[in-house]
C-alpha cells in the first residue's frame, strides 16, 4: 500500500493527483468468510481492522447497506471524551483515549484528533457538587478532571453570557482537558483503508435480508447480493439494530430514535474546546473550518427517519442563545439527523448472544463516535476469542435482567428523555 | 412539525404533546407470580419497529389526557389517533 506522507503528496502533485491508488477496493462477495461484520460504519470498520491486526483473522467481510461512513460516523458532532463516573464506562473509554492518541500514526491517515478539552457547565451549587463527585470518580480512574470556578470558566469562554440578568448563571464547570474532537470521516476512511490492505473485503450497497441459523448456531447471512456463509457474524448496525434483531427473532433493550445536529456558517476562531450547557439541551464546539457545530437532544419519539423536525432544533438553539448570545447573528448552514440505538440504561452492549457465533455491538445511544476505536478493539477480541474482554465484561446483554445496570445519567427506561 | 389529532381537542401541534413510548407494552398482572423474564420483557425489551408503531402521547399543554397514536416511524406519517381506552387496529 502506498504510504501517505508529504513526499507522496508532492510526488502525486506532478501528475495532477491522477495516479493515487484507490484507498479500498470494491470486491464481489465471496461465498464464505471466517467472520462477517454487518455494518460499515466506524465501529464495524474498526472491528474488522482489529480482527486482522490484533487477531490475524483476515478472511473477513464488512457488509454495508449503503456506503461506508454514510451513517452515524458521518453524522455525529465528533466529540471524544472519557468523563464518565462509573468504573466500567470510565475504564472502557479511557482505554479508547489511548487508542485515539496514536490513531493517526497507526492508520497513516490524519484523523485530526485535537484534544482541546471539554467543559460541562454547572448552573447551581447542587450541580457543582455533582460535578465534584464525578470529577473525583474520574481521577480515581486515572482520567484528568478539573473543577473550574466561575472566574476560571470566564477566562476560557469569555463570550458566554456572564451578565447578572441571565436565568441560569454559570457557577463553574467540570473540565476534561484531554477530551477533544477528531475528523469523523477520516476515522472511517482510515480504518477502511488499513483493513482493506490486510485483506478485509469491504462490500458496499449490499443489504442483509436474513440469517441462516441452524440448531442455535449461525451458518451465514442472506443478502441482496446473494447468500454468504460465515463461521461468525458480528452486528455493528447502530440505528438498524432492532430491524436485524427482528429477523433473528430477538427482542433487545433498545429503542431507535432520531437525533439532530446543526452547523452555522464558518466564522473566525473563537471557541477552543467543547462546551455543554448544564441547564438545557445544548452543546457546542467549533470545527477547524470555523463552523459552530451544535447539538442537543433527541426529537423524542421512536424514529428511523434520518431527519428530524424543527421544534427540536428551535428548542436546542434557545438553550444555545441563553448561553452564547452571539449565536443570534450567525446564519445556520445546515441541519441533519441520524438514528440512535438508545439502550435502556444509556450504556452500550458488546457481547455474545444466545446464538452461537453471533455477536452484538449496539446500544451506543448518542455517544458512539468517541468509542469507535475501543469498541472495535473489544468487539474484535470478543469475536476472535469467543469471550468478552475485561474492558467490556460489564457491557453485557444480561445486565438488564440481573439488575447490573450502567445508568450513567440515571434516567430510567424512558430513552427519549434527555 | 408533527400535527396530532387529539381525540378530545382536535388537531394540535406536536409542541403541545409529550411522548409516552410504545403503547403495546403490557404490564404483568398484579397479584400473580411474575417471572424475572416477564419483568425484563415489560421493563426493558422493546420491538421498536420500522413502520407502523402504536404509541402513547400526553396532551400535556392541552386537555392533559393520554392518547394513543399510530404513526410511521420511517416517514413520521400519523394514521390514526384514539383515546387510551380504545383499540387501534
Amino acid at each position: 500500500m502506498q504510504k501517505y506522507s508529504v513526499f507522496s503528496l508532492i510526488k502525486n502533485a506532478f501528475s495532477n493527483h491522477q495516479n493515487w491508488e484507490v484507498a479500498w477496493k470494491d470486491p464481489t462477495p465471496k461465498s464464505e468468510y471466517d467472520v462477517v461484520i454487518i455494518g460499515g460504519g466506524g465501529h464495524g470498520l474498526a472491528t474488522a481492522y482489529y480482527l486482522a491486526k490484533e487477531h490475524n483473522i483476515r478472511n473477513v467481510a464488512i457488509i454495508e447497506k449503503g456506503w461506508i461512513g454514510g451513517g452515524n460516523v458521518g453524522r455525529n458532532t465528533t466529540i471524544i471524551r472519557s468523563n464518565f463516573m462509573y468504573d466500567a464506562n470510565a475504564r472502557f473509554n479511557e482505554f479508547g483515549m489511548d487508542l485515539w492518541r496514536n490513531l493517526s500514526q497507526e492508520l497513516n491517515f490524519n484523523v485530526m484528533f485535537s484534544p482541546r478539552g471539554i467543559i460541562n457547565l454547572a448552573h447551581s451549587d447542587a450541580q457543582m457538587n455533582a460535578y465534584a463527585r464525578r470529577g473525583n470518580s474520574m481521577r480515581l480512574n486515572g482520567i484528568d478532571a478539573k473543577l473550574l470556578d466561575r472566574d476560571e470558566v470566564k477566562k476560557l469562554i469569555p463570550m458566554a453570557d456572564f451578565s447578572d440578568e441571565v436565568r441560569f448563571p454559570i457557577f463553574g464547570g467540570l473540565m476534561q482537558p484531554s477530551a477533544g474532537t477528531a475528523r469523523h470521516d477520516a476515522v472511517a476512511w482510515g480504518y477502511a483503508r488499513q483493513a482493506d490492505d490486510m485483506g478485509v473485503d469491504i462490500i458496499q450497497h449490499c443489504e442483509v435480508t436474513g440469517f441462516d441459523v441452524v440448531n442455535g448456531k449461525i451458518k451465514g447471512i442472506r443478502t441482496s447480493r446473494g447468500d454468504i456463509k460465515a463461521k461468525k457474524v458480528g452486528l455493528c448496525v447502530a440505528g438498524s439494530t432492532n430491524i436485524l434483531a427482528e429477523k433473528l427473532n430477538m427482542t433487545l433493550p433498545i429503542e431507535t430514535h432520531v437525533l439532530q445536529a446543526c452547523v452555522s456558517e464558518p466564522v473566525k476562531p473563537l471557541l477552543d474546546g467543547v462546551v455543554t450547557f448544564g441547564a438545557g439541551h445544548f452543546y457546542i464546539s467549533q470545527s477547524d473550518k470555523g463552523e459552530m457545530v451544535m447539538g442537543g437532544d433527541l426529537d423524542g419519539y421512536n424514529s428511523y427517519a434520518q431527519r428530524g423536525n424543527l421544534p427540536t432544533i428551535q428548542h436546542v438553539l434557545t438553550g444555545g442563545l441563553a448561553l452564547f448570545p452571539f449565536l443570534s447573528r450567525l446564519k445556520m448552514l445546515r441541519t441533519w439527523g441520524g438514528i440512535m440505538d438508545m439502550s435502556m440504561d444509556g450504556s452500550p452492549i458488546i457481547d455474545k448472544t444466545h446464538i452461537e457465533g453471533l455477536y452484538l455491538n449496539c446500544g451506543w445511544c448518542y455517544g458512539g463516535f468517541k468509542s469507535t476505536p475501543v469498541s472495535g478493539w473489544t468487539f474484535a477480541h470478543t469475536i476472535a476469542q469467543d469471550q468478552v474482554h475485561e474492558l467490556n465484561s460489564e457491557l453485557r446483554l444480561n445486565r438488564f435482567s440481573t439488575g447490573h445496570l450502567l445508568d450513567e445519567k440515571g434516567l430510567g427506561t424512558k430513552t427519549w428523555i434527555g | 412539525m408533527l400535527y396530532i389529532k387529539c381525540p378530545y381537542c382536535g388537531l394540535r401541534a406536536q409542541k403541545e404533546f409529550s411522548y409516552g413510548g410504545d403503547a403495546t407494552v403490557k404490564r404483568p398482572n398484579i397479584n400473580e407470580e411474575v417471572s424475572t423474564e416477564d419483568w425484563d420483557n415489560f421493563v426493558y425489551m422493546r420491538k421498536s419497529p420500522r413502520g407502523k408503531h402504536v404509541e402513547l402521547w400526553q396532551h400535556i399543554a392541552g386537555c392533559r389526557q393520554w392518547i394513543k397514536v399510530q404513526r410511521d416511524t420511517a416517514t413520521h406519517e400519523i394514521f390514526q389517533t384514539a383515546k387510551v381506552t380504545e383499540e387501534i387496529r
